[in-house]
This record gives structure tokens, C-alpha cells and sequence, in this order.
């Protein structure tokens, strides 16, 4: 019986021929991340265990990314736990301010990961890098303590759901709505344990950049991997930037998936998700008028050059709405000088928004643009939660940063249709 | 494994920024996550919940981020376990991790009510409502599962078949 790309990875990790969902294993991990908001935990359960060397010092990336550049005495202190460790145990793969950024954009752009890893963060979106045809999976500190100690992980096989895309895409829609359709089609727990695998002609078609961005929100679906199967423009992608080999697997033609759903890209309209779940997805032809106190473009599912594109495409030549603060916040130091080179970041200042060092900031609440009381912003980010970015009575709309970028100049929800 | 307390209920896709709100994510203290456990779900959960009371929700509790600060903030603030129809995925494993006790019955997240006074039989995977005087049964919890928390979490369990250097 075949197997799909997800089971190929963890089989291959764990040095058996076939595995099945439902089966629990115990892997070989290639990389383990952490950021300055878990990786804190994960050391001190490390230190806990009576370990001093962690087992591989060049598979190991820490990222303080969420609090930084640090917010406050206390984020100062938690970062500084991680300068301390990487320090300490000579990791190789150790980004400070200056050379980092948000963790998901920052490792495939160095080329630290590639297709065929099996990738564990403690942060929900490692999902990310299954757009590189790697099994990349979020889990806790504690598992990260354990990785770091064993260079092993534990995982039940999941079962795969594969997503066809099918037709073309419209003007003005892009990878995100994609996955916020997906979600609002499935709901929040659609794909909870699960493998989501994205297929079909319009997947092969995406850039990495976009892929990046439909893996990276497969969790909030509940997936527990989000995989794109690697062809050439991912190789192309690699070629550019792997700093190690990578192995290509694709899933048999006569793998089982748990389901296959097919979606007609014809009839997909740009997609705003509304408070307070990301299922709770409409076009935005549907969402009424709703006015907006704040735009943020960019985070770990929007910040690459791509978006930035995009996003200037839009705002170039106009002024952001007298009401609203913009915020743009470029993935890595990478993506803000190529912004800064190819003339974006003028077009966003002279538009009125804010350029933001690269950080996760806003997107969780954290600092750098929080939402007061009954304020509403529309966000190219990935959680609409309660509270997720500031005040418990604030309200988040997701999008694409297409959408964004004409709702910020509209003043309210507003498809790029309506003002250009 | 004796767990009997109070039940507070919450309701479906209670996510882990209503567990423990980002604002709060600049410690990893327990005690200081604790204060603030269920706060964007309600208010005052973390003044009134009491010494092994239990948190009874619906259906994929704890989705979202995968801050083990979620589980940790529970298991400070006192809750002795969480009932639920299902758990989000990275939530279910950190709370095996850290030794939090979870259940997964639907029965269970459906019938019970606020104030219920709840016993859990682990072993015999029995949720008891001793104000209603039902039983459920509880989703069994898989072997390597068990595993853990014989071992009193993951740490423990490397210590036990890890060579730790």
C-alpha cells in the first residue's frame, strides 16, 4: 500500500519501510526550534533533567522574535536566557536582532530548512515549511527540552486530507484566501490531528513565498502538518539557499488519504475572516461596511517580499485613511532591504504607514501596535481571537495583504476592486 | 490518581490566548501565568477557582498557539484536570508533557454543569457526576500515553530510557 508524503517523511525519520496513522514512533528530528517566548521553558526542562550538552549543537535554532526588540524588563530577561544557552552551548544557528526576524521567515530564507526534514518548533507555526515538502509540526517546550536532549520526538501517524485546487484564481486573490476559504469550509478543528496536503494546478503554480503562507495557517484548521509536495520552482527555491542536502518524497498514487476534497478556484472572491475564529470566513464583497482603526501587514503568514509587493501595488501613489494606522512589519532583515531597494518602504511612507522592524509584535498582542478597547483592525497576521491583538473587546479581521493595503486607504473593509 | 472537585464549564474552541492572554507571555513563572489563567474566557476564573477544581469544555480546547504556558497556567492556578470533547493537537501533548491530567468524553462535556461536583476514576476511565449521580466513560488514553504519565512526564521518561549527557 503507498504512502503520502507526510508518512514517507516520519517513516524515513524513524528508520522503518512504512508507517500508518495511528501508529506511535519515535523520530529523528533534523531541526528544533524555539523563540524567546518558549524557548525559555524548554531550557530550563533541559537543565532540570541533568543534561549539559544539548545532542547536536547545529540542529538547534533559536529565535527570539516575539517580544523583540525587547518590549519590556522582563522580555529583556527572557531573551536573554537564550543568548545565554546559545552562548553556552555553541549553537550554530543562534539569530540576534540585527540578522534575524520572525522565525518562519527567517529559516527557509537561510536555507536551514529544506524538503524531506522532519521539523519540530515550539511555536504552532512550523507548519510553515511543509510548503518546502518537509514535515513540520509545532509541539511544546517540554518536547523541545526532550529534542534537544535525544534529537528524538514522539508522534502518533496522523491521517492526510488532501486539498485539489482546481482553476484559476481571480484578480485580486491570492494564497491566503485560499486557506481562509479552506478553514471556513472545514472549520477551526476540520483538519484536527491531521495531515492537510495542498495539491493541484494552482498549488504548483504558487511561488514558495505563497505556498509559505497557505502551510503556515494550517493550524488553525488543527492540522498537525501542512505539506505541498516539492517540484522545481522549490528546488529553484532551495538551490539559492540550503545550507544542507535535501530529499525529495512525494506521496504514491495509491496512497490513502482519510479524505479529498476539491475546491473550483473560479469561485473563490477575496476572503475576510471575521471576530473571532478564523473559520468565520466571508467574501469581501459580504462583510458589510465595517470601519477599521488599524491595518497590519506582514508576520510570520504575510511578511515575505512577495506580499510587500502587493501590498505596494496598492498604496503606491495613495494616502492611508485619516483613521487608520497602518503597520507594516517586513518577515526578516532580508525582506526590509530588499523593501528598501526596490522602493517599497518610500511607497509605504509616503502612503502614511508605519515600517516596523521585523518582529511578531503585533500579530500576538505584543507590542507594537496594540488594539484598544472596541478598536477593529483588519490583519494580514493568522489568529482573530479574542484579545489576540490587544484589548479583550477588539476586534480582528483577517486577510490578504491585498485587502489590507485597500482597506487600510478606504478607511474600511474594502476589496482593492473598490479603490482602484 | 484521585481527582474530585468542582466543575467550571466553557464552551467550544476555547483557544490558548483565552488560557493565557500574550500580554502575560513575558514570564515563565507558573504562579505569575497562574493569576491569569482563563482570563480572556472569563475574568474572574483565576480569584474564584478553587484547590482541585476541574475545567469541563466542548469540543477542541486549547487551540492555537503552542504555548505550554496554557496547561501550565491551568495546573497552577489549581485545576486538578480539564474535561473536554476533544483537545487541540499540541495542547493534548503538552499537557501529557507537563502532567496535566485530560479527558476526552463527549458525554462528559455535554452534560455536566457548572458547579457539578465531578470524581474522576482514571484507571477505570469513569468520570463520575456525583451531583447528578451519572457516569461517563472516558476516550481511553493510548499506551505510550500512559507511559508518560507513569513516569511523571516526558523529562522523566527520557531520564528513565535516554543516556542524558
Amino acid at each position: 500500500m503507498g504512502m503520502t508524503i507526510g508518512e514517507k517523511i516520519l517513516a524515513a525519520k524513524c528508520g522503518k519501510k512504512f508507517v500508518e496513522p495511528g501508529e506511535l514512533i519515535i523520530a529523528d528530528v533534523d531541526i528544533v526550534l524555539a523563540n524567546d517566548i518558549t524557548a525559555p521553558l524548554a531550557i530550563k526542562e533541559f537543565k532540570n533533567s541533568g543534561a549539559t550538552r544539548v545532542f547536536d549543537r547545529k540542529k538547534i535554532v533559536l529565535v527570539p522574535d516575539h517580544f523583540t526588540p525587547n518590549k519590556d524588563i522582563k522580555s529583556a530577561e527572557q531573551a536573554k536566557i537564550l543568548r545565554d544557552f546559545a552562548n553556552e552551548q555553541k549553537l550554530t544557528h543562534y539569530y540576534e536582532q540585527g540578522q534575524a526576524g520572525i522565525e518562519h521567515v527567517l529559516l527557509p530564507e537561510k536555507g536551514i530548512v529544506v524538503s524531506g526534514d522532519l521539523v519540530i518548533g515550539a511555536d504552532s507555526h512550523t507548519c510553515t515549511y511543509g510548503a518546502l515538502g518537509a514535515f513540520a509540526t509545532g509541539v511544546g517546550s517540554t518536547d523541545v527540552a526532550f529534542a534537544m536532549i535525544t534529537g528524538k520526538a514522539w508522534f502518533k501517524v496522523p491521517t492526510t486530507i488532501k486539498f485539489i485546487y482546481k482553476g484559476k484564481l481571480k484578480k485580486w486573490v491570492y494564497s491566503k484566501d485560499l486557506i481562509l476559504y479552506t478553514i471556513g469550509k472545514i472549520g477551526v478543528d476540520g483538519a484536527l490531528y491531521k495531515i492537510m496536503e495542498f495539491a493541484g494546478p494552482v498549488i504548483s503554480d504558487l511561488s514558495v513565498d505563497a505556498r509559505m503562507t497557505m502551510s503556515n495557517m494550517a493550524i488553525e484548521a488543527g492540522g498537525k502538518a501542512g505539506i505541498i509536495e516539492p517540484d522545481d520552482i522549490t528546488i529553484e527555491y532551495m538551490k539559492k539557499r540550503a545550507e544542507r542536502k535535501w530529499k525529495i518524497f512525494k506521496s504514491d498514487k495509491d496512497a490513502k488519504y482519510e479524505k479529498v476534497i476539491e475546491f473550483d478556484c473560479e469561485k473563490i472572491e477575496p476572503q475576510v475572516a471575521c471576530p473571532h475564529l478564523p473559520e468565520n470566513t466571508k467574501s469581501v464583497s459580504e462583510v458589510g461596511k465595517v470601519l477599521i482603526d488599524q491595518a497590519v501587514i506582514g508576520s510570520c503568514t504575510n511578511g515575505r517580499i512577495e506580499d510587500l509587493k502587493i501590498a505596494a501595488k496598492i498604496l503606491k501613489g495613495k494616502k492611508v485613511n485619516s483613521r487608520v494606522r497602518c503597520i507594516i512589519f517586513p518577515g526578516t532583515q532580508n525582506v526590509y532591504l530588499q523593501a528598501l531597494k526596490e522602493g517599497l518602504v518610500e511607497i509605504f511612507i509616503k502612503a502614511g504607514c508605519v515600517v516596523s522592524p521585523p518582529t511578531c509584535g503585533p500579530c500576538l498582542g505584543g507590542h507594537m501596535g496594540i488594539l484598544a478597547k472596541g478598536e477593529v483592525a483588519i490583519s494580514t497576521t493568522n489568529r482573530n481571537f479574542v484579545g489576540r491583538m490587544g484589548h479583550p473587546e477588539s476586534f480582528v479581521y483577517l486577510s490578504s495583504p491585498a485587502v489590507a493595503a485597500a482597506s487600510a486607504i478606504a478607511g474600511k473593509i474594502a476589496s482593492p476592486e473598490d479603490i482602484l | 490518581m484521585q481527582i474530585k472537585g468542582k466543575a467550571w464549564k466553557f464552551g467550544d474552541d476555547i483557544d490558548t490566548d483565552a488560557i493565557i492572554p500574550a500580554r502575560y507571555l513575558n514570564t515563565s513563572d507558573p504562579y505569575e501565568l497562574a493569576k491569569h489563567c482563563m482570563e480572556d474566557a472569563d475574568k474572574t476564573f483565576a480569584s474564584k477557582v478553587k484547590k482541585g477544581d476541574i475545567i469541563v469544555a466542548g469540543k477542541n480546547f486549547g487551540c492555537g498557539s503552542s504555548r505550554e504556558h496554557a496547561p501550565v497556567a491551568i495546573k497552577y492556578a489549581g485545576v486538578s484536570c480539564v474535561i473536554a470533547k476533544d483537545f487541540a493537537r499540541i495542547f493534548f501533548r503538552n499537557a501529557f508533557n507537563i502532567g496535566l491530567p485530560i479527558f476526552e468524553s463527549e458525554e462528559a462535556s455535554k452534560k455536566i454543569d457548572e458547579g457539578d461536583e465531578i470524581e474522576i476514576l482514571a484507571d477505570k476511565g469513569i468520570i463520575k457526576n456525583l451531583t447528578k449521580s451519572q457516569e461517563y466513560i472516558v476516550k481511553p488514553i493510548p499506551p505510550f500515553m500512559q507511559e508518560l504519565v507513569a513516569a511523571g512526564g516526558l523529562i522523566n521518561y527520557a531520564k528513565q530510557k535516554f543516556k542524558i549527557k
